[in-house]
């Protein structure tokens, strides 16, 4: 079992994240969308949507700078494993009740608003679950372990388990030590990456940043090849007899 | 100069009767889809009114199109690009289904499956957005024909403008009131906020024919464009999650056909030809200091195709020689360049709209011909363009930014030709003063009367086609270039892609494009075996 959650889901993980993305742009970009809802209902949209999309952009960051920057580098900044445990505790902290408290009134914007509850998908309500259940674990874990004076120390055995993953010689005991709530965490969480290519989380990976930097105006030729008899390829518009 | 062709339209709001043919036409072709159901491509308000969607006009509200920033620079009205992306999550200024309207269908089951009874079963409204009952009560049209004008007509945004800025009143008593139509489509812009709001990049402007079109592929939802677009021309599809908009019907233009809008329009009001513009000049026009003088600025950007200097550059630019062609025969031209009746939509957006329309003189005319007067008498006519039913401060409004002087021309222009052409038709000497008196010739009057009155098919559109080396291929008569038997229905044709119906490579159904020379036979002709 702790060969297969931590030597061998990380890289299913992978494979699914890369092949699905690898999949999904080829085949699905009409359905590469943020199927926004928007249009049904905006007062509660306009604060629950930046609430939790800040404070998960903000975990993620705490994710990449818990996991990946090794402690020895923190220390060498003049960050101290105190300072960074109350930087990690209440940053991340306010980070994650910021999304959870974003997510839930998503949530319950989409369950009683009709026209949101309407255009819910099953894959939607699957991805809800995983992505609501990563956020509460992450949470339960970090407030359970830590205590302002003292608190869990994830960069001496998960942390260097992540980065082992890159060497393709994954440390599993580390993270089978780990307490149960981080582990729970760390699976659902893998799980969800894994549902990334598969649902509309897929449009973080068309986070506009190009837009900064390209001229106002887009002109483009027409394609010769598209006169005429359309092309062989995939189209959204949804068939007459339907 | 960089010489580039645009595929443009003019509408004479004269003639428009305000039928939505074009309306029903467009949605049937292009909007009949799901998530589509509010999205009117081509829609027709009645002015003074509130427009669609409601109040759209109103940028201070919606912050639509181009403004000068404090280095006189343009920027989009709606913010910068970091501001933009750092809004991206919940667009503040994006119109939501209620300001469009919630549409609806009926449950006409009730009326076959209601049991027995002593009431008469009804077919209750439905929503289409959440399936549950609803109460109507807006919809594209609300105001039609002034309806409703004494309670809403006060919420148009011009009439609002005019009210507080220049303190002129607009009547909406039933013996003083007075309407006009107003068939809008997408602008087809030389400078569209849409696109350049766009994060994906995904709105582009076609560089052969101008057309501004949405690529559904790169589209990601990020619903900017709506907010964009100042005249709400962008719709959001609630179904795919992407933008949607006009496409001047591409598919048509291509072949040489009008567009949906124009081939149907009853009143034959819209006019289709190709405009040659110098693309280095539009990023200037556009940014003018004085919004009066954006109509000139933009029309300082059109090249007239019989200079031979343009007409060298535009070879050099690769505009096709048929192009070229066509833009020295294009209807739009002379009614934009030539005669200077045709006037651009709110110019005051900065994006330079291709649409223009000349502004509506009959109601002139039919309230000159009340009091008694001569309608068409070119003194009295000239004498009460100032004392309008339209005021011209209204038109003024909607076509030059606020300077009754280019609306003005234009009128005086129209009531001109109409004197003239009457003593011509009369077979009385006609008289030339007030012609020449609007700046036109006797020559020129006649021609913009063929145009304008006459107006028969192939004067009124004027669209080369793609490209002469595709011609073949273009037709469906001639060679398909796949197996036949493989369209969609046919022995050849896929069942499913490997993950359900959309998905993988399916073919689509041939789009049967009526005989190019056979439809076009059949419009133009006076002869009834060809009918």
């Amino acid at each position: 079992m702790t060969v297969l959650l931590w030597g061998a889901l990380p890289y299913i993980v992978f494979v699914l994240l890369v092949t699905g993305l690898l999949w999904r742009y080829h085949y699905d970009q009409f359905g590469w969308t943020t199927r926004s809802s928007e249009v049904y209902e905006s007062k509660l949209l306009a604060v629950a949507s930046p609430m939790f999309h800040y404070g998960i952009l903000f975990v993620l960051a705490g994710h990449i700078m818990g996991l990946f920057v090794p402690a020895s580098w923190t220390n060498a900044l003049g960050l101290g494993e105190h300072a960074y445990h109350l930087l990690s505790l209440y940053g991340g902290g306010a980070a994650g009740l910021l999304a959870i408290a974003g997510i839930l009134m998503l949530v319950y914007r989409r369950r009683t608003n009709a026209p949101v509850f309407r255009a819910t998908t099953a894959n939607d309500k699957l991805m809800y679950v995983f992505l609501l259940g990563a956020i509460a674990a992450g949470l339960v874990a970090k407030f359970t372990h830590s205590t302002p004076s003292h608190g869990y120390d994830y960069r001496t055995t998960i942390a260097p388990w992540a980065r082992s993953l890159f060497t393709l010689s994954p440390d599993t005991a580390l993270m089978a030590e780990a307490p149960l709530a981080y582990r729970v965490h760390a699976v659902i969480g893998m799980v969800l990456f894994a549902l990334i290519p598969f649902t509309r989380l897929v449009h973080m990976f068309s986070a506009p940043l190009q837009y900064l930097f390209r001229p106002y105006i887009v002109y483009r030729a027409r394609d010769p090849r598209r006169l005429g008899a359309r092309p062989k390829e995939p189209r959204g518009w949804e068939r007459v007899d339907t | 100069m960089r010489v580039m062709a645009q595929i443009a339209m003019v509408m004479n709001l004269d003639k428009c009767i305000g039928c939505h043919t074009c309306s029903v036409t467009c949605k049937e072709t292009w909007t009949n889809r799901k998530g589509m159901e509010y999205v009117w491509f081509n829609n027709v308000e009645t002015r003074p009114g509130q427009g669609y969607p409601r109040r759209y006009e109103d940028q201070e509200k919606w912050r639509g199109g181009w403004v000068l920033n404090k280095r006189g620079h343009l920027a989009l009205k709606q913010g910068g690009r970091i501001r933009r992306l750092a809004t991206i999550f919940s667009n503040p200024v994006l119109p939501t289904i209620k300001d469009y309207y919630e549409p609806w269908t009926y449950d006409y089951r009730d009326l076959t499956n209601a049991p027995l009874g002593d009431d008469f079963p009804v077919a209750a409204p439905r929503s289409l957005i959440s399936g549950k009952p609803m109460k109507i009560e807006w919809s594209s049209n609300w105001d039609d024909d002034l309806g409703g004008a004494p309670e809403h007509g006060g919420s148009d945004p011009v009439v609002t403008k005019l009210r507080d800025e220049i303190g002129h009143r607009i009547a909406f008593a039933f013996e003083e009131t007075f309407m006009f139509y107003l068939p809008r489509i997408c602008e087809h812009c030389l400078n569209p906020a849409c696109g350049a709001s766009c994060p994906s990049g995904a709105i582009y402007k076609r560089e052969e024919d101008g057309i501004v079109l949405v690529d559904q592929d790169r589209c990601r939802g990020w619903r900017q464009c709506v907010t964009g677009c100042p005249y709400k021309k962008v719709y959001f599809n609630h179904r795919t999650g992407k933008a949607e908009k006009c496409t001047l019907c591409y598919p048509r233009v291509e072949v040489g056909l009008p567009t949906v809008c124009s081939e149907t329009c009853v009143g034959r009001l819209r006019y289709l030809g190709v405009v040659l513009y110098d693309a280095d000049r539009v990023t200037a026009a556009a940014s003018v200091p004085d919004e009066k003088d954006l109509y000139e600025a933009q029309l300082d950007c059109f090249l007239d195709p019989d200079d031979p200097e343009v007409a060298r550059a535009a070879e050099r630019d690769g505009v096709p020689h048929d192009w070229i062609e066509a833009a020295r025969r294009s209807p739009v031209r002379a009614l934009i360049s030539t005669y200077r009746v045709a006037l651009p939509l709110h110019p005051e957006y900065r994006t330079l709209p291709m649409v223009w329309y000349i502004p509506p003189l009959s109601p002139v005319v039919e309230a000159l011909t009340e009091t008694g007067f001569d309608g068409e008498d070119a003194g009295n006519l000239f004498g009460a363009i100032d004392a309008l039913r339209i005021p011209l401060e209204y038109l003024a409004e909607l076509f030059t930014a606020g300077d009754t002087r280019p609306v003005r021309a234009s009128l005086e222009r129209l009531a001109a030709m109409r004197a003239f052409m009457r003593d011509v038709n009369l077979g009385r000497e006609p008289d030339t003063s007030g012609v020449l008196a609007a700046g036109l010739t006797p020559e020129t009057t006649e021609d913009m009367y063929r145009l304008l009155a006459v107006a028969k098919y192939e004067d009124r559109y004027v669209i080369p086609t793609a490209a002469a080396g595709d011609a073949r291929r273009l037709e469906e008569s001639a060679l398909p270039d796949e197996c036949s038997l493989d369209q969609a229905g046919g022995p050849g044709a896929y069942e499913h892609g490997p993950f359900g119906d959309d998905s993988g490579r399916t073919s689509l159904p041939l789009v049967t494009l009526e005989n190019f020379h056979l439809l076009s036979r059949r419009q133009r002709s006076d002869k009834q075996e060809d009918l």
